[in-house]
């Protein structure tokens, strides 16, 4: 399966989305990252239980505070996923890639410092 | 513990945003058990507030963190001694208490909360703060079975309970139990319903707020 999704993405593997805290997300987008998506398990099939449901609500979280701030809360997301779902990784690649194009570069990229 | 809760970063951010160098400050204690005022939380306030600067065009905004064991002791609060002077304002996100100490300390450095400090209560479940004492002065939990109806009926009753409650709840709130219930409940389980028979006289509520600002002197922990 030699399924390509776009270049603009790095990936950040965690043993689960529920590690995710707010403030990573928060970090990377003050370091300059046009946006975050955080990609769980189906709702209901995580091994850990409510990991997924809980990196859910810290990414709506990390949303509110972002559009408070006045910068688009859409630059954060959360997609669902079967770790058996390679099509299914390369399209929500494409469609966070997609939406923050439309967006335009973070309005915080170079004038933070960058991670260390 | 103080239980508090978080502020709209809106409002905060309407304190500080004539401010070129913020100091964010957290406590250790009561803030950091309700998820409110901890280490992460000003960490994730700092965040947002460098982005908010960063996002408005002002580039020489600097917003720092610090976390402080407590804000209502003075030897925690003097950590920060040789370096609160170089910041335009302070944002703590203890309880009031440590907003106070730290706005007493710091004389000319304005200190915002960052927190609205809510009430004395304990950690029903992860997410969920309720309260428990209002610190009257005068505590009779020996009497109630160590449930207390200043804090907890809504009318402050202390001999109920009154013709409001329902099947154990609080006629203001459904989901609220009725404290006297629980009261006679708890004296049940204890085989004390005895005192339950006792009448309260009138309660002396000077050693409550009615008595204005209070204070605890100890001669004998004096140094």
């Amino acid at each position: 399966m030699r399924l390509t999704y776009p270049t603009s993405f790095r990936i950040v593997r965690v043993p689960c989305s529920g590690t995710v805290d707010v403030k990573h997300i928060l970090r990377a987008l003050e370091k300059g990252a046009d946006g975050v998506c955080v990609i769980g398990c189906m709702e209901g099939e995580c091994q850990y239980k409510t990991g997924n449901l809980r990196a859910r609500k810290r990414v709506e979280q990390v949303q509110r505070l972002l559009n408070a701030i006045g910068v688009d809360g859409e630059r954060a997301q959360m997609y669902n996923l079967s770790s058996s779902d390679g099509p299914l990784f390369a399209k929500y690649a494409e469609d966070m890639d997609e939406r923050i194009r439309k967006l335009g570069p973070n309005p915080m990229k170079h004038k933070t410092k960058p991670a260390a | 513990m103080i239980v508090a809760d978080k502020k709209p970063v809106e409002e905060i951010i309407g304190y500080v945003r004539d401010c070129k160098k913020v100091l964010v400050l957290s406590c250790n204690e009561c803030v950091t058990v309700c998820e409110a005022g901890g280490k992460k939380e000003a960490g994730m306030l700092a965040s947002a507030l460098r982005m908010y600067f960063a996002n408005q065009g002002i580039a020489d905004a600097q917003v720092d963190e610090r976390t402080l064991e407590r804000q209502c002791d003075q030897e925690y609060l003097e950590e920060i001694r040789d370096i609160a002077d170089q910041y335009d304002a302070i944002v703590s996100v203890a309880c009031g208490v440590g907003v106070q100490f730290t706005a007493e300390k710091y004389h000319s450095i304005p200190v915002f909360p960052g927190v609205n400090t809510c009430f004395m209560g304990v950690t029903e479940h992860r997410g969920l703060w309720t309260e428990r004492c209002q610190g009257c002065g005068q505590c009779i939990l020996a009497y109630t079975g160590g449930i207390c109806p200043v804090a907890r009926c809504a009318k402050r009753l202390f001999n109920g309970p009154c013709g409001g409650s329902s099947n154990g709840k609080c006629e203001i709130n459904k989901d609220l139990d009725c404290a006297w219930q629980l009261i006679i409940d708890r004296l049940i389980a204890i085989d004390r319903l005895d005192l339950y028979e006792k009448l309260f006289d009138i309660k002396d509520w000077s050693t409550d707020r009615a008595g204005g600002p209070r204070k605890v002197e100890r001669e004998d922990v004096q140094i």
